[in-house]
């Protein structure tokens, strides 16, 4: 008898637990439902398109988005930290950097949304005459820009834990690196310009981002005389800004 | 059903290849690196297993619902028919006003649905001790990301070229960051480059290269690039605005209670 009065309330226990975390992800998907609601009834006065698959794919968001938050603090923040911790204890600068660079290189050399742009790019260099339009010149070219924006996301998230190592003033780092971009922006050729811009936003996925921040946070909790706010943020900073520079440099040295 | 299920098998599938290489080198550095076990490994095992499984069911259900949808909308939006009723010159930049409301709003609505935001948020809260709030920075962040789409779908129509935009707001966050709380910065300059990434990126993409193959004289090759990198750009603005906005009311305050 009380095995199935336990057994009730551990359940009910648990279908309580989903239910606050399905509140909150759809409290989070709201916007969203707001906006295009508004807009399709409103603005456009037209009927849902697909009522019933669109319907089907929100419950498929919102249970998708419950999941990912959960599992993000079972799984990707503990592997973070934990990687942060054992590197510190173990105290080897090279395996520290090792780690950081493969980090970085790793998770954006395959990146889907990274081979999109740039394919996308090498269709545009070639329109502009600037590679032959033919396919193994334009298949190099854009094996080549993804492996040196995924180069370039290894050296940022390498830069930025040693810069929670050294404590440098993130600020120095960035506002130089943005002179930098504006510098090489005069010199690029135009057609790259555009597009460079854009990677430095496609190369954070959303894998890449909370591993890279719990990392982040957990060296810089770890490490004495770091501040996890402070120091622990800034790696996704540098991984967004140096492939905008990589990029622009490879089109130059490319085109020139 | 089948259909359906195939659709998330191919999804999956994706995304265990986007984690395959963190899980390797993971591995590769507990074993021969670093030669000790995960803490708690069958909870972290748990762990990524449900971020591949709600990854693939959220980013299937984006495609079911989100882009579609929001593809259809942009261009019934830019549509002339549309234009031509809103405005009484449809030559105007002003005509297409309704694009610019509908950008800041799907912008601001995205960025509140943003994993990778939320995993940066959370962290915030954590690293702050609480006095960083979730929903706060991911308010003030997504209105970063309102005002630049505003702003990009306005370039896009008016033609105006993107690097002038760019060295522009670089210049601000510069000024800004010698001004602003040393604290906030870094976190501020990381809010720009995770607001553009699952939900946000390929709405953005369909949205300018929509619009700049239905305004006269735009080349969506040229024209259609730049709105990402405007998101990652603004939201840094916003959330250092804020972290001022903020310190100066704080010192306000301390100085009233002085006297």
């Amino acid at each position: 008898m009380n095995e199935i009065i336990l057994y009730i309330k551990k359940s009910y226990n648990f279908l309580n637990y989903v239910f606050i975390k399905l509140r909150s992800s759809f409290m989070d998907l709201l916007p969203i439902l707001v906006v295009v609601t508004f807009f399709q009834l409103v603005i456009l006065r037209q009927p849902f398109p697909q009522f019933g698959e669109v319907f089907f794919g929100s419950v498929l968001v919102l249970i998708g988005l419950m999941l990912f938050i959960e599992g993000l603090e079972m799984g990707l923040f503990p592997i973070g930290e934990s990687m942060a911790y054992a590197l510190a204890k173990k105290g080897s600068l090279p395996w520290l950097m090792t780690f950081s660079f493969l980090l970085g290189f790793s998770t954006t050399v395959a990146e889907p949304a990274l081979i999109a742009v740039a394919q996308e790019a090498a269709r545009i260099a070639a329109e502009a005459n600037l590679i032959d339009a033919d396919q193994s010149s334009k298949d190099s070219y854009a094996v080549g820009l993804r492996l040196t924006v995924a180069f370039s996301v290894g050296i940022s998230i390498l830069l930025g834990v040693l810069r929670i190592l050294k404590g440098w003033p993130i600020y120095y780092l960035i506002i130089g690196g943005y002179m930098l971009v504006m510098i090489i922006t005069i010199f690029a050729p135009k057609e790259i310009i555009g597009l460079a811009y854009d990677l430095g936003g496609v190369t954070t996925s959303t894998i890449t981002v909370p591993l890279v921040t719990a990392l982040g946070v957990g060296l810089a909790t770890v490490i004495k005389g770091r501040n996890p706010l402070l120091d622990g943020f800034g790696l996704i900073a540098f991984a967004s800004l140096l492939p905008m520079i990589f990029a622009m440099l490879y089109g130059m040295i490319l085109f020139n | 059903m089948f259909g359906a299920t195939v659709e998330f098998y191919e999804v999956f599938l994706l995304t265990v290849r986007d984690v395959a290489p963190v899980v390797l080198l993971v591995v590769f550095f507990q074993l021969f690196v670093l030669r000790q076990n995960i803490p708690n490994l069958r909870k972290v095992v748990i762990g990524v297993i449900l971020v591949i499984l709600g990854l693939s069911l959220f980013l299937m259900g984006l495609e079911k619902a989100l882009f579609p949808i929001g593809q259809i909308m942009a261009e019934q939006l830019s549509e002339s028919k549309f234009i031509a009723k809103s405005y009484e010159d449809p030559k105007s930049w002003v005509a297409y006003y309704w694009i610019y409301i509908f950008a800041a709003m799907i912008g601001f609505a995205t960025t509140i649905a943003e994993p990778s935001l939320i995993a940066v948020a959370m962290k915030a809260n954590q690293a702050s001790g609480g006095t960083i709030s979730m929903w706060g920075l991911r308010i003030v962040v997504a209105i970063g990301v309102a005002i630049s789409l505003t702003l990009g779908t306005i370039r896009i129509v008016t033609g105006t070229p993107l690097y002038i935009y760019i060295i522009v707001g670089y210049i601000i966050v510069m000024i800004q960051t010698i001004f602003s709380p040393k604290r906030i910065i870094a976190l501020a300059y990381d809010s720009g480059g995770v607001t553009t990434s699952t939900v946000t990126v390929p709405l953005v993409v369909a949205l300018g290269i929509g619009l700049s193959a239905a305004v006269p004289g735009r080349n969506p090759a040229i024209d259609g690039f730049g709105l990402i990198a405007f998101a990652s750009l603004f939201p840094i603005i916003t959330v250092l605005g804020y972290a001022q906005i903020t310190e100066l009311i704080n010192k306000n305050k301390k100085g009233k209670n002085e006297i």
